[in-house]
C-alpha cells in the first residue's frame, strides 16, 4: 500500500512532538535550567502552536530557493556596476551605517536565539528558534556578500565589525542586543521576537528597503527583502510566544507586560538611526519617518495591542511620549551626526534646499519652528568656511547608551535630563523610560560601557580623539569621516558620472 | 475592527498572488510601492491555493508564499488550503 | 528591584567609579534651549578645580563655537547643579561647593534665546 501524503498539520506535529523524549532517569530542571528563575510559569508545552508549521525539509528548500534567487541577483548587480545606480554618493552612507549598525545585531539574534532554542522544554518553541537562530546568520552572511560590492568603491565599509564593537554611536545597537541576550530566555523572545521583530523591524526592513529600491540599490533592497520573507515567520513566532505565555498562567501577565514597556522603549530609542536615515539619507524619499511611524507602529501595533487586550494586556507605557516624538527624533539624530561629522565613520551633510522643503512639508508642526534655523546656522558656518563640527563629548544615557539629544515634549526647545542616585552614584538618563527600565534593573546598568566614560578612562587608546578614531576604532581619519563635500568618496563618484 | 495586513515583493510570481488575493477577498485594498506590493483589509484575509493555482496555471503549495513575502499583520493560520491573517478581537 | 538573575545577590561591576577617572571627576556642562549642541557635554576635571577655572576654561572649550558665546553675562546666567537651584562660587572649588563625580551644571541665559531666537 502506498504511503498516504501527510499534510502539513501531520508533518509538523510529527516533526515537533515525536522526536521529543521524556527524561527518566535526569531531572528535567537540569537539562532546562534557565526556564524557572524569571518567573514565567509554563504548565503545558504541548500548547505551543506554530500557525507556519514549518517542517525541516520545507525550511531547506525554501530557504534554498531564495538564496539562489538572492545570489543571482547579487551577481546581476555587481556585473553591471550596480554602484553607479544609486541616486548619489550620499546614499551610500545608509549602507555603510546599516553594515556597521544593523548587520552585527543579526549576528547576534543568531546567538541568542541559538541560545534559548536549547534552553526551552517545549520542543515546539526549540525548532522554531533553531530556524530562526539560522535565519539570522543568513541575514548576516547575504547582507555582508552584498555589501562587499560597495566596499570596493566606497570607504567606510571595511572595519564594520571591529567598529560595532567600539565606536561611541554603534554602542547603542549592540547594547541593545547585549542587554537582551543576557536576560532570561522568556526575556528575550519578548525582547527580539516579540518586541522587536513584531513591530519594529517592520520599520527597517520594510519602508526603508522600500527606500533601497527607490534610491537605486537593487542590492540592498534584494538582501531586505529576502531578510525580510524570514521575518514574517519570525513575527508570527514573537505573536505566538506572547499568546502562548499570557495563556499559560495569569501571573505570566505583569511579568509580560513590563517587558513589553522595556522592549518596546528600548525599541524606539534604538530606531531613532533609522528615522534619520530615512529622513536625511534616502536622497529620494519614499515617505517620512513619521507616516511609517504612523503605518507600522500606530496603526500595525495598535492592531495587535487591541488583540492582546483580552489577556489583560495594555499599549506599552510612554505610547504618548513616543507619538509626539515621532515629529522630532530625525532631526535631532541627523543634527547630532551632522555635528559630530568628524567622529563618525561615515559622511554627513546639509539637506539640499529641496529636501529642507520636503522635510517641512512633512513635518508642519515642528521643522520651520524647530529644525530649520540649525540648517541656516550651518549653512551659514559652512559659507564662513567654517563648517561645524561641535567640540568635547556629549553626555550619554546610562540605559540606551544615546547622547541626550532628546528634547522634552513640553519644550522642544529643552534636552530631557533625568537623573537617580543608586549606591550614593549618580545616574543620567535621556528619558523617564530609560530612567525606569535603570530603577528595575540597577544591578544590571551599572556596567554600561558609556563610550565617552571610557575614552575619560584611558580604555580606548588617545590620548586625544583622534588617535581614539585612528587606532581604536580603526577609521580612515580623514577619508571615512567629515562632510561628504570633498570627501574622497564624491570625488570619485562625480569622476564616474562625468561631473566636474 | 482593525485591520491585517501582508506585503509581497513586486515580482511576476506576486502578480498571480495578488489576483488571487483580490478575487478572495473582494474588498481588500492593494497598494503599490517601490518594489513592494501592500495589501490590507478589515479583521481578515485569506489566500486560497485553489485560487492561486487558477490564476498561476499550476500546482502551488501555500508555503511557496515564503518566498514571495515581506511581511504580515495578524494572527496567521496556515494549512494545505489556505493561508489566513485574522484579528481576534 | 532586584535583576531577574540565575543566582541571588547577583551585582554587577560598576564601571564609572570615580577611582577609574585617574583623579578626575566627570562633570556634566549644559546649556540650555541652546540646541547647536545636540546634548550636554562631559569633561574629565579635577575636584579642585575653582569655578572661575570652569567659566574661564571649561566654558569656551564646551560653547565657544556659538555666535551668542561672547554675549554671556556670567553674572545673570541662572544655574542648576543637578536639578537644584545653584549659586557658584567663583573662588571655591567644585568639591567643595557639592558638584560631584558625574554632577551635571546646567545654566540658563534668560537675555540669549539662541540663533534666530529659536532656541538653537
Amino acid at each position: 500500500m502506498a504511503a498516504k501524503k501527510l499534510n502539513i498539520k501531520d508533518k509538523y506535529r510529527l516533526l515537533t512532538r515525536d522526536l521529543d523524549w521524556e527524561f527518566s532517569y535526569e531531572d528535567p530542571k537540569q537539562a532546562f535550567p534557565y526556564e524557572e528563575f524569571e518567573g514565567i510559569k509554563i504548565t503545558d508545552w504541548s500548547k505551543w502552536e506554530d500557525p507556519f508549521r514549518l517542517t525541516m525539509d520545507s525550511y531547506w528548500k525554501y530557504q534554498a530557493e531564495k538564496e539562489k534567487k538572492l545570489y543571482a541577483i547579487f551577481d546581476a548587480f555587481s556585473q553591471n556596476n550596480g554602484h553607479l545606480n544609486v541616486t548619489d554618493s550620499r546614499y551610500v552612507n545608509a549602507v555603510k551605517l546599516f553594515l556597521t549598525g544593523v548587520s552585527p545585531l543579526e549576528y547576534q539574534a543568531y546567538q541568542g536565539f541559538a541560545h534559548v532554542g536549547r534552553q526551552f522544554s517545549g520542543v515546539g518553541a526549540r525548532v522554531a528558534c533553531q530556524m530562526q537562530s539560522l535565519d539570522e546568520l543568513r541575514h548576516v552572511q547575504t547582507q555582508i556578500h552584498a555589501m562587499s560590492h560597495y566596499n570596493k568603491f566606497f570607504d567606510g565599509f571595511q572595519e564594520f565589525s571591529h567598529m560595532h564593537d567600539r565606536v561611541w554611536y554603534l554602542s547603542v545597537p549592540r547594547s541593545f542586543f547585549c542587554d537582551a541576550r543576557s536576560a532570561g530566555p522568556f526575556e528575550f523572545m519578548i525582547a527580539i521576537g516579540f518586541s522587536f521583530e513584531y513591530v519594529l523591524t517592520n520599520l527597517l526592513f520594510v519602508p526603508f528597503m522600500s527606500g533601497a529600491a527607490h534610491n537605486g540599490d537593487m542590492a540592498t533592497v534584494t538582501f531586505g527583502f529576502s531578510a525580510q520573507s524570514d521575518e514574517a515567520r519570525h513575527m508570527t513566532l514573537g505573536l505566538e510566544v506572547i499568546k502562548f505565555l499570557l495563556e499559560q498562567h495569569e501571573d505570566n501577565v505583569p511579568i509580560v507586560q513590563k517587558w513589553i514597556d522595556k522592549w518596546f522603549w528600548r525599541g524606539t530609542r534604538l530606531l531613532t538611526i533609522v528615522a534619520m536615515m530615512m529622513d536625511y539619507m534616502l536622497p529620494n524619499k519614499v515617505m517620512s519617518w513619521k507616516e511609517a511611524w504612523e503605518v507600522y507602529f500606530e496603526e500595525a501595533g495598535g492592531a495587535l495591542f487591541k488583540d492582546l487586550a483580552r489577556y489583560g494586556i495594555r499599549m506599552p507605557k510612554y505610547a504618548e511620549t513616543i507619538e509626539k516624538e515621532k515629529e522630532h527624533i530625525s532631526h535631532q539624530a541627523w543634527w547630532t551626526f551632522y555635528t559630530h561629522g568628524h567622529a563618525a565613520g561615515f559622511h554627513t551633510w546639509i539637506p539640499s534646499d529641496e529636501e529642507l522643503d520636503w522635510l517641512s512639508a512633512q513635518y508642519p508642526d515642528t521643522f520651520d519652528k524647530y529644525y530649520r534655523p540649525m540648517w541656516e546656522l550651518a549653512k551659514e558656518q559652512e559659507a564662513k568656511g567654517e563648517r561645524f563640527y561641535t567640540s568635547g563629548l556629549p553626555q550619554l544615557c546610562q540605559t540606551c547608551q544615546i547622547p541626550m539629544l532628546f528634547t522634552e515634549m513640553d519644550n522642544p526647545n529643552q534636552n530631557s535630563m533625568r537623573d537617580y542616585l543608586y549606591q550614593g552614584e549618580r545616574y543620567h538618563f535621556c528619558s523617564d523610560g530609560c530612567c525606569d527600565i535603570f530603577k528595575e534593573e540597577p544591578e544590571k546598568y551599572v556596567q554600561s560601557w558609556l563610550p565617552v566614560h571610557q575614552i575619560f578612562q584611558g580604555n580606548c587608546g588617545g590620548p586625544g580623539v583622534g588617535e581614539v578614531l585612528s587606532d581604536y576604532y580603526r577609521m580612515n581619519v580623514g577619508v571615512d569621516n567629515m562632510d561628504i563635500k570633498g570627501s574622497p568618496d564624491e570625488v570619485r563618484w562625480n569622476k564616474w558620472k562625468g561631473v566636474a | 475592527m482593525s485591520k491585517v495586513y501582508i506585503a509581497l515583493q513586486d515580482n511576476d510570481e506576486s502578480r498571480y498572488i495578488v489576483e488571487a488575493i483580490e478575487e478572495s477577498n473582494p474588498d481588500a485594498t492593494v497598494i503599490h510601492q517601490p518594489a513592494m506590493i501592500r495589501i490590507e483589509r478589515e479583521n481578515r484575509l485569506v489566500i486560497e491555493r485553489a485560487v492561486v493555482e487558477e490564476k498561476m496555471g499550476r500546482e502551488w503549495d501555500v508555503q511557496e508564499l515564503h518566498i514571495n513575502l515581506i511581511t504580515l499583520g495578524g494572527n496567521v493560520d496556515e494549512d494545505d488550503d489556505q493561508f489566513v491573517l485574522e484579528w481576534k478581537q | 528591584m532586584p535583576v531577574y538573575a540565575l543566582n541571588p545577590g547577583y551585582q554587577g561591576e560598576r564601571m564609572d567609579r570615580v577611582e577609574n577617572f585617574h583623579g578626575n571627576q566627570i562633570v556634566y556642562l549644559g546649556w540650555d534651549e541652546h540646541r547647536m549642541f545636540c546634548a550636554a557635554k562631559a569633561f574629565p576635571l579635577p575636584p579642585s578645580m575653582p569655578f572661575a577655572a570652569l567659566i574661564e576654561n571649561i566654558m569656551p572649550e564646551a560653547f565657544g563655537q556659538h555666535p551668542e558665546f561672547k554675549q554671556i553675562n556670567w553674572d545673570s546666567a541662572e544655574w542648576l547643579l543637578d536639578g537644584e537651584p545653584f549659586k557658584p562660587q567663583a573662588d571655591v572649588s567644585l568639591a567643595d561647593q557639592g558638584v560631584g563625580h558625574k554632577s551635571l551644571i546646567r545654566f540658563k541665559t534668560p537675555e540669549l534665546t539662541g540663533y534666530q531666537g529659536a532656541g538653537v
